[in-house]
């Protein structure tokens, strides 16, 4: 994985290896076509359109990026990238995948700085916002229920302390998740014992 | 707007470590985006927020890009730049890194068990931002049901959520909210 100018590619699964620039162009289209949610578009076309990777395989690099913190859509493309060609490949999937993303919200703060005040767009984000807060109580709520109905166990306490101390306290995240990720993993642990 | 050098380096060190923090993606760390910018440092006001959190809701592109319209209203280009990096750097390498010996650890008893553990913390993350927000966006009665609306709409049918948002932005045009 460490040399990525090899010419011919040595692993069976693979039969053929994108090039940088086929990673990169890959992640453009799919920011292009994913609008609303990269996530299916990234597995139609690594899977089933380029078949540059099984469905276990991505099966496999999905469960690492929820495994891990940080934008889980971006670690994928940087995990998909370093598994093609290396550092470098996933350079070029990482840089692929956030370069119109950020020429358009670059594009957006120059407008808002400039008509943020006009009154039809003030009204305009008022109801999208509205909107907004509703799509994350959707989201919130398909998470909590099958927690909250799965069974006597320490979860449903878990999600309540964090929610009391993020959301209504709003005391720091790194002092929060300092506390409250060992207690929740010794809780895990206990109970699986 | 301008890039001035100490800013930048707060916001450097600051989304990066969200990054980490980032448990369960980039929702989970909207409470603390708005700590920082609105409470703590006053880098814009609460209705700024809102209009942020709802512009990158409505764009296409990952909810994460939030943080680049944060870094440009705080410091321009050069916020833009530094914010989107430092949020999307960090955890990046460290997935690229780790996915080489994913295999070795993805089925020991200890990743199972931090995995069990890290669940809830997420969970009680998203609800933490969908709580914040809530306070943040909703200010009357029209509003609360147009959020209401919209939260049983996605929870109970597969609508797409971009035609929810756009029904409330014309609701909104129109002075219904």
């Amino acid at each position: 994985m460490s040399d990525t100018t090899g010419a011919s590619p040595t692993e069976p699964s693979a039969p053929y290896v994108p090039s940088h620039a086929e990673l990169f162009l890959a992640f453009v289209k799919i920011t292009v076509m994913g609008f609303g949610g990269t996530l299916p578009w990234t597995r139609r076309m690594f899977v089933e359109e380029k078949r540059w990777m099984t469905a276990e395989e991505f099966n496999d690099v999905y469960a690492l990026c929820q495994f891990l913190p940080g934008p889980n859509i971006v670690n994928l493309t940087a995990v998909f990238g370093s598994r093609m060609r290396g550092a470098t490949g996933a350079l070029a999937a990482w840089a692929g995948f956030l370069v119109l993303p950020f020429a358009l919200m670059v594009t957006v703060g120059v407008l808002y700085a400039q008509y943020g005040d006009v009154d039809a767009l003030r009204r305009v984000l008022i109801g999208i916002a509205a909107a907004a807060a509703g799509l994350l109580i959707a989201t919130a709520a398909k998470m909590v229920v099958p927690l909250f109905t799965a069974g006597i166990g320490p979860a449903p306490f878990v999600v309540l302390g964090v929610a009391a101390a993020v959301g209504v306290m709003r005391w720091p995240l790194l002092w929060v998740l300092a506390v409250l990720v060992p207690v929740s993993i010794a809780l895990a642990w206990w109970v699986r014992r | 707007m301008k890039a001035d050098g100490d800013v930048l380096v707060v916001l450097a060190v600051q989304f990066a470590i969200m990054s980490l923090l980032a448990l369960g993606g980039a929702n989970a760390v909207v409470p603390e985006i708005h700590r920082q910018a609105v409470d703590l440092r006053s880098w814009m006001t609460e209705r700024q927020f809102a209009d942020m959190f709802a512009i990158s809701q409505a764009a296409p592109g990952p909810n994460v890009m939030i943080v680049t319209l944060v870094g440009y209203h705080v410091a321009g280009m050069w916020g833009a730049v530094v914010t989107t990096l430092a949020m999307c750097g960090p955890t990046a390498v460290l997935a690229a890194y780790l996915s080489r010996t994913w295999d070795r650890f993805r089925h020991k008893p200890w990743r199972i068990v931090v995995q069990a553990g890290l669940v809830p913390i997420s969970v009680g993350l998203v609800s933490a931002s969908a709580i914040v927000l809530t306070g943040v966006a909703v200010h009357n009665l029209a509003a609360l049901c147009v959020a209401a609306a919209t939260a049983a709409l996605a929870y109970w049918t597969r609508w797409n959520p971009l035609w929810l948002i756009g029904l409330a932005g014309l609701a909104g045009f129109f002075d219904l909210v």
